[in-house]
């Protein structure tokens, strides 16, 4: 059988591809470009620079920068203590780590504000102990810690995966020629995890970029990150060349960002590794 | 010591994050007050009158539905698409490769308000368009799951079989399917799960009158959740985490001798 014959099975993908990937974005983009009376216009794709929605950027990516860096603080030591742990069951931490995933994803947030909330869970622990209350529901910070909840097990997979498959020889060999713990962290096993954290980082950075369901529930809609604005642009004062016009927007950053990040975890330590 | 006791405590801060939410919601799925903030005693009625309750049953048909044809047939052309995608060239390969990876990259609202805007253009919204939009997404995780493993098969065996006289389908399915099959049921289970949980594409694809579980939720955030939600996805839960001890059991007794050391 000829390749060319072959190559004929991908033609429905191809025809898929073509009308449900490529032509809908194109949309986008006429969308963006044009206004109400379809006349061409940079009008809604300069519009990102608006005080507003720049506004809107502007915390969109500080919250997700910072969701981004809590995520790999949160998940490096966690790779590190199963490292040296005679623990290493991959299949059970694995199970354990996408599990919660399988609880709907809109309840799990509902369930995180009914534990922040003033008159929350947390709340009443923290009285029952005398301790100040916690007061972050409706804040940017409850936001944080929504996203990092949610997009933790995209961070910890990549990290454990990288970590867990640096050789021990490499850090025994370190330790023989005389390195001290500090040593063997910035010389071997941080540089050998770059690549994990990397892809981790990718993979929680543009979700939480572009998030608006999160924010909606534990920002109380008062917080407007760029994904609410798009949002409702759509849903509510239905101007959809300025909400193509912000998506347009947005997909240039999330670009951005895989490249920056995405591009160096193809793994240029992976050779070494192997 | 100390630091093996440190790390212990520190993983199990770790892991109690992860699932405070979910022993909230299977808590509340037992209280017996409408209220989410009031415990009113422990009740199973909301397990009795879930079966009663139309719009979430509705829903939860209308997601079981979606999830399982649409990861279907995302692996019918996502299986066909591999395997041609397999014999192309570097050039051609990587271009496939690349529009493969959109969906995958691009933001979740962004894929959800560009197939509403192609949508609206042909195809009143409703049931049909979300179908369409899940398969969309889920056939980039069906290549990403069989594609890895075409590459490690052996395709000598396969022109062997050829030049023995079998006919390119017999060799397909006698020779090469049953090295692909579980990378095909890998790609399959990973686009059930994502077309489940997936919620902001649903909702720019949907028509009014279509709801699944997560669109369901979404509008009732507002008038609060009908506690009978919390008990169906408790059942859910305790499905996914049965079947899943199940699947790493036997897995555990299959593999025990072939899998030295895990990397």
């Amino acid at each position: 059988m000829s390749r060319k014959k072959v190559q004929v099975l991908s033609i429905p993908y191809i025809l898929w591809v073509i009308g449900f990937t490529v032509i809908p974005l194109l949309f986008v983009f006429a969308k963006a470009s044009t206004n109400a009376e379809g006349d061409l216009t940079l009008e809604y794709l300069l519009a990102i620079f608006d005080p507003v929605h720049r506004k809107a950027l502007l915390l969109s990516i500080a919250l997700a920068f910072t969701t981004s860096l809590i995520c790999v603080v949160i998940s490096y030591p966690v790779a590190l203590i199963l490292k040296t742990s005679k623990f290493k069951n991959t299949k059970i931490i694995m199970f354990v780590m996408i599990l919660p995933m399988w609880m709907n994803f809109i309840l799990r947030i509902l369930a995180i504000q009914l534990l922040i909330s003033k008159n929350g869970v947390i709340n009443h622990l923290l009285s029952m102990l005398n301790l100040p209350s916690l007061n972050i529901i409706n804040t940017p910070a409850a936001i944080v810690v929504g996203m990092v909840y949610d997009y933790l097990p995209y961070m910890l997979l990549p990290v454990l995966n990288c970590v867990l498959a640096i050789p021990d020889d490499i850090i025994e060999a370190g330790k023989d020629l005389g390195a001290g713990r500090l040593r063997v962290f910035t010389r071997i096993l941080l540089p050998l995890s770059l690549s994990g954290i990397g892809s981790g980082i990718t993979m929680v950075f543009v979700p939480s970029m572009t998030e608006f369901v999160i924010a909606n529930i534990l920002g109380g809609g008062k917080i407007q990150l760029l994904g609410n604005v798009i949002e409702q642009e759509f849903s509510v004062s239905m101007n959809w060349n300025l909400g193509s016009g912000l998506s347009v927007a947005l997909m240039v950053f999330v670009l951005i960002t895989t490249f920056l990040f995405g591009h160096d975890s193809s793994g240029s330590n992976r050779n070494f590794v192997l | 010591m100390i630091r093996r006791a440190l790390g212990k405590i520190y993983l199990g801060i770790v892991v109690l994050f992860m699932y405070a939410p979910i022993i909230v919601l299977i808590v509340l799925s037992f209280n017996s007050s409408k209220s989410r903030v009031v415990w009113g005693g422990f009740t199973l009625k909301w397990y009795r009158t879930l079966f009663e309750s139309d719009a979430i049953i509705s829903a939860f048909g209308t997601t079981l539905t979606l999830a399982f044809l649409s990861a279907a047939i995302a692996s019918v052309i996502g299986l066909a698409a591999s395997l041609g995608i397999y014999t192309m060239r570097k050039r051609n390969y990587r271009i496939m490769l690349f529009f493969t990876n959109i969906p995958l990259v691009n933001a979740d609202i962004v894929t959800g308000i560009a197939l509403m805007l192609w949508f609206v253009r042909f195809l009143e919204l409703g049931i049909t368009s979300v179908l369409i939009a899940h398969i969309t997404f889920n056939i980039p995780y069906v290549i990403l799951c069989i594609l890895p493993k075409l590459e490690t098969i052996d395709i000598r065996q396969f022109e062997a079989a050829r030049d023995l006289g079998a006919t390119g389908l017999h060799a397909f399915t006698r020779i090469l399917l049953p090295d692909l099959v579980p990378g095909i049921m890998a790609g399959f289970f990973m686009a059930v799960t994502m077309s489940m949980d997936d919620f902001v594409i649903t909702y720019f694809t949907k028509g009014p009158g279509v709801n699944t579980l997560s669109t369901l939720i979404y509008g009732e955030i507002r008038k609060g959740i009908k506690p009978e939600m919390y008990a169906l996805s408790s059942i859910l839960f305790l499905i996914v985490l049965i079947t899943l001890l199940i699947v790493y059991i036997s897995g555990r007794t299959n593999n025990n001798k072939s899998e030295p050391a895990d990397y």
